[in-house]
Order: structure tokens, then C-alpha cells, then sequence
């Protein structure tokens, strides 16, 4: 990987990081509310099935973690183990796709 | 109450090179003692062959530093009192760099990553030009100030997680190098040197643990240095710049 790509993928984690700030707090505190109120499975889908504004926060909170997560994965597994190269790359870039579809698909399931 | 002067210091000392073990010696401890007044004891009273190095012996030139109970720090500025644990103290080369005997590292690398980071200041005037114009007042210059007092002793290098876990990192010292030069308005190389700072191997991998600026004895911040560098690289990443 080139250095370009190396410093972009920083600049990906940051910006990502400070978008997940932002939806961690809100998801912590929809939990909060929901445990408080003694919301029910189903009244909590009731609040999320077609609402397209839970499922455009929730769709940014998940492509954050895609993000987010397999760049911080590459520095743990690159610093712990040593291991550096192409193979590394495409081992998180697998993680990320996975995690964006795996969270799309949750989303996806509370929406229709 | 015994007197200093009555006590004696056990001290464990690193012998061998990367493979060795710790040897222990009896010091007559001293009022106002330093670390390296103690290395210097062992080595011409009780063991010629212990290797070490030093130079000014007043916390100017940076040769001195090892790893002092755990620590990196200058032999010389520290005293016994302020680091021996009861009567017992233990020296050690300075880590992350291997060792040539004893308590003597080679620095190569250290001071090749300052090239590496494009540590040299590369200028267009000549001695036939007038000087430049720089600004004590302006932010260049202020971040040039709180970085430029460096004397590369390692013991940065020495603290810093990152090197430990990634040997290839540049390291604070290197880093903060660069940063100076980045400020400096007169030098022409800004490009070639954040290219030469960043990514896995640069001021991107630094986790701003602070080891570097808790352990630097001339109180600079490299991390501030670095958070700098990284700010740079991104800006000039973003716009194509590198």
C-alpha cells in the first residue's frame, strides 16, 4: 500500500471516529430510554419499521464501524504479530465488507 | 539512623550484549550521587571490563542515557536518591536499540531514522544573500522554539511503545525533527519530508501513549510534534500533495 492510501486510511479512521462519537451517544441514550420505558421488542419495532430517519442513523452508525474498525484491526494485527503486506490489506478489507453487510442487513430487518 | 555515607548500594548491572544477564556490585553510597557516578565507580574500582558511555557529564551532550530501574533517563541528572528503591538499583542499556556490550548501544538506527525523516535542512540562499527574515512573534518559528532543543539522546526512542512494537517507526526524536524543519519557512524540501514522515511507518502509527514527552529530559513535547506532523500529511494527503 502505498503512502497516500496509509495517511487517507488515518484520515478515515478519524473521521469515522468522530462520527461514532456522535452515534454512539445517541444509540446509549435510545437504550437508556427504551430499558427505562420498558419498551417491548415489539414496540421498539414499532418505532423503527419504516422510519426512515432510525434507519439512516443506524445505516451511518454501521458504515462508521466498517470503517472504523478493520483500520484499527490492521494496526493491532501489523503491531502484535508483525505481519505487514497485501495479504494483511485484504484480510481487513474483508472484515469491513463483512461488517457493513452484516450491519446493513440488521438495519434492514428492523426497516421493512 | 545510618548516614549515607555508611550505606552501600546494591546495583544490578546489565553484562553481555543482547544475551547476558545482570551482575551485581556493592557501591559506597554518596551524598548528591548520580546514576553515573555510580557507573563510573563500578567501572574503576570494582570491574574494568563494564563498557559504558559518556561524555559531558552535566546534561548537555545526551551520551549518557540507560535505562534506570525500568526507565529511560540521563545517568548524569539523576540522582541515586530520587530512583533507588530502598538501597537497590538496577541499570540497563537503553532499550529499543541493540546492544553493543554492556550498557553501550548502538545508535545507528536511531540517528539513520533522522535521515530517513529528512532530518536535513535543504535552503536556496547563499553566503552571498542577505539573511532571512524570520519572526520570533510568528507560529513557524513558536513550533520551531518548543521543539528545536532536542540533543538526540534516545531516550524518547528509547520509551516509546510504537518503536517497540513496530520497528521500522520513525520514532518521537526523528519525528520531531522533522517537524522544526517542517516550520522553518526558509527550507524547500516540505513536500519531500512529509512524504518522507508519513503512513504506517511514520507519525500516522504514533498512539499519543506520551511515554516520549513524559520522559524527555529537556521537557519537550514530541507528541505535539507529531500531532503536527499528522495534521500536515493529512491536509497535503487530501489535497494530492503526496
Amino acid at each position: 500500500m502505498n503512502i497516500r492510501a496509509q495517511v487517507l486510511l488515518w484520515t478515515a479512521q478519524r473521521i469515522s471516529a468522530a462520527v461514532l462519537a456522535l452515534c454512539v451517544l445517541v444509540h446509549l441514550v435510545t437504550m437508556i430510554y427504551a430499558v427505562k420505558h420498558g419498551l417491548s421488542a415489539a414496540e421498539v419495532l414499532g418505532r423503527t419499521r419504516g422510519n426512515p430517519g432510525w434507519a439512516a442513523f443506524y445505516a451511518l452508525f454501521v458504515a462508521a464501524i466498517a470503517v472504523h474498525a478493520p483500520i484499527g484491526l490492521r494496526t493491532i494485527l501489523s503491531e502484535m504479530l508483525r505481519w505487514r503486506g497485501a495479504a494483511l490489506d485484504l484480510l481487513v478489507l474483508a472484515a469491513g465488507i463483512a461488517l457493513a453487510l452484516w450491519g446493513w442487513r440488521a438495519v434492514w430487518g428492523v426497516f421493512v | 539512623m545510618r548516614s549515607e555515607n555508611s550505606r552501600t548500594l546494591s546495583v544490578r548491572v546489565w553484562r553481555g550484549r543482547e544475551s547476558g544477564g545482570f551482575r551485581i556490585y556493592e557501591v559506597p553510597r554518596l551524598e548528591s550521587q548520580t546514576v553515573l557516578d555510580v557507573v563510573t565507580y563500578i567501572q574503576r574500582s570494582l570491574d574494568q571490563t563494564l563498557s559504558y558511555r559518556f561524555a559531558c557529564r552535566v546534561g548537555v551532550c545526551g551520551s549518557c542515557a540507560m535505562t534506570v530501574n525500568g526507565k529511560a533517563r540521563w545517568t548524569c541528572r539523576t540522582h541515586v536518591a530520587g530512583v533507588a528503591q530502598g538501597d537497590q538499583i538496577e541499570i540497563a542499556p537503553l532499550a529499543n536499540l541493540p546492544v553493543i556490550k554492556d550498557l553501550v548501544t548502538d545508535m545507528s538506527r536511531f540517528f539513520d531514522k533522522w535521515a530517513q525523516a529528512k532530518g536535513q535542512f535543504y535552503g536556496t540562499r547563499t553566503r552571498a544573500d542577505d539573511f532571512a527574515r524570520v519572526s520570533p512573534d510568528s507560529p513557524q518559528r513558536q513550533a520551531i522554539d518548543a521543539a528545536i532543543e532536542c540533543i538526540g539522546c534516545g531516550v524518547c526512542y528509547s520509551s516509546c511503545d510504537v518503536v517497540t512494537w513496530n520497528s521500522a517507526y520513525l520514532g518521537p526524536a526523528a519525528l520531531n525533527r522533522a517537524w522544526t524543519l517542517v516550520n522553518d519557512v526558509r527550507d524547500t524540501a516540505r513536500v519531500a519530508r512529509l512524504a518522507a514522515v508519513a503512513g504506517d511507518a511514520g507519525c500516522h502509527a504514533c498512539h499519543t501513549h506520551l511515554s516520549c514527552t513524559e520522559r524527555c529530559p529537556k521537557n519537550l513535547v514530541p507528541t505535539a510534534s507529531i500531532a503536527g506532523l499528522k495534521r500536515a500529511v493529512a491536509a497535503a494527503a487530501l489535497k494530492g500533495g503526496i
